[in-house]
């Protein structure tokens, strides 16, 4: 079984909780392990880099170093998460001084960090490591005829993690293929949700994500995928607003890919913590004879 | 005679020495060209583009600049940084002169974004975890009674689904945590 230690962030801890356990439960049915980091701490979010540069990099050093410590690479469900730990490490490797620096603070806890853990994705190592025959060969009961729009959002991609294309990649794609779902061609599938703007600039969030609700009932789909709590509460805990400020009346359902996985692989939607969703994903998982 | 050497740093070697802890930033290299400003979601919103900013900071139009919510607005997206043909990171960029305004204690009035980050600090420093509710009190307040409403009827729909944390979460070692910090920041983290 391949094992990993798993970052799940603050957000999976609540207001994203069906990413959590819907990451380890297809996860597991996958052959992989995702053993939480132990006493891991906040990544610094997009914000805490507008404060303190040195201590946002101490932050994610000291996850990594923990990694370390229990041997793994790390892997972060969250596209925030993953970008901020990749970054981080990108330049303690670059910098030695910068390493040193960090290394002397966190021998306080008891940690050095060498670079010996990777980061990850989650959905990278579903569509690398696990691989797509093997998603495939495993699948129990495909998606066949769901219409789903593959969000990939920004930091999953940005800035470029190593020389991967970032203006027209498919492994979204890829990945819900191999689940017996139908992606679709969805336009805006690489333009951001706002982020953390939904809170410092309301205005332009809601315009952000009326665009891409706009954008994926367009290209006809009936579910917008996500790989990111910030996407999913950004383009569905906010629907209602959307719907108040440009009277529209959007109500499309958005899932974490791994709930798509998890019903793929034959798990019950209660493991997957489908049900805590604001806009119910019921209707559109019938219509398409998936309704179990 | 030759001409008196220049001892005060411009603007631009000001930000310039701000950037990455690992490496320089070529604001210097940059053409004008717009891409970054053609790319950017937000640009509709901020009073200058990307690309006028980064006009204004090699002009040295050092109140122009810190007086803009360019950089405020800026949602992290990366689009611009992996698009701009100089190479420039120019979401980097916006960071440094998000913490540039904030160690000058001088933004553009109204904004959310520097409470908003400050808060987002103090919480983690003092826990090792984010925690909403508390967040939210950094920016609700600022909103009208309308906003205020159609917020709080969001929180109310997600805490009736269990996803509204009731508790803030707190690491095991915060200890140890709060000594890494200070190593770092020597007043950050009361003990």
């Amino acid at each position: 079984m391949k094992k990993y230690a798993y970052f799940p962030g603050c957000s999976l801890e609540k207001i994203a909780h069906s990413y959590h356990v819907s990451a380890i439960e297809s996860a597991r049915a996958l052959g992989v392990e995702l053993q939480e980091l132990e006493d891991w701490n906040c990544c610094g979010a997009t914000t805490y880099f507008a404060i303190d540069e040195l201590l946002a990099y101490t932050l994610c050093a000291r996850n990594l170093a923990q990694a370390e410590k229990q041997g793994l690479d790390v892997v972060a469900p969250c596209s925030g998460c993953y970008k901020n730990m990749y970054s981080a490490r990108k330049h303690l490797k670059k910098d030695a001084d910068l390493a040193e620096h960090i290394n002397f603070a966190l021998s306080e806890d008891d940690l050095q960090w060498t670079g010996g853990s990777a980061v990850r994705h989650l959905i990278e190592v579903m569509v690398q490591d696990v691989g797509l025959e093997e998603v495939k060969a495993r699948v129990k009961k495909p998606l066949a005829g769901l219409k789903v729009a593959p969000y990939y959002g920004c930091q999953i991609l940005r800035p470029r993690k190593d020389h991967e294309d970032v203006e027209q990649p498919r492994f979204f794609e890829d990945l819900l293929g191999a689940i017996g779902a139908e992606p679709v061609d969805f336009l805006l599938k690489l333009r951001c949700c706002g982020g953390a703007l939904i809170i410092t600039n309301r205005e332009a969030a809601l315009s952000m994500v009326r665009n891409l609700l706009q954008s994926a009932l367009q290209s006809g789909a009936a579910i917008i995928a996500t790989a990111c709590p910030l996407c999913q509460v950004n383009l569905e805990c906010y629907q209602k607003q959307v719907n108040t400020e440009f009277g529209t009346d959007f109500n499309v359902p958005v899932l974490y890919f791994t709930q798509l996985v998890g019903l793929a692989l034959g798990l019950a939607p209660d493991r997957l913590g489908i049900g805590s969703e604001l806009v119910n994903v019921m209707p559109a998982l019938a219509a398409a004879g998936n309704g179990r | 005679m030759s001409a008196p050497v220049e001892t005060r740093l411009s603007f631009l070697g000001e930000v310039g020495n701000l950037l990455h802890a690992a490496e320089g930033n070529p604001i210097n290299t940059c053409i004008q060209c717009g891409v970054c400003s053609g790319s950017c979601p937000v640009a509709a919103f901020m009073d200058h583009t990307p690309r006028r900013l980064i006009a204004a900071i090699r002009a040295d139009r050092k109140e122009m600049v810190m007086g803009s919510n360019t950089y405020w607005y800026c949602a992290s997206c990366y689009q611009c940084t992996v698009r701009c043909p100089r190479g420039i990171d120019i979401a980097e960029l916006m960071y440094a002169l998000k913490r540039y305004t904030i160690w000058k204690n001088q933004y553009q009035d109204g904004l959310i974004g520097p409470t908003f980050s400050e808060t987002f600090v103090k919480t983690i420093v003092g826990s090792g975890r984010s925690y909403e509710p508390v967040l939210a009190t950094s920016y609700l307040f600022t909103y009208g009674l309308q906003d205020f409403l159609l917020e709080a009827a969001t929180a109310t729909g997600l805490m009736l689904k269990g996803r509204m944390p009731l508790l803030p979460a707190r690491i095991k070692r915060l200890d140890n945590f709060k000594r890494v910090v200070q190593r770092i920041i020597p007043m950050g983290g009361k003990r």
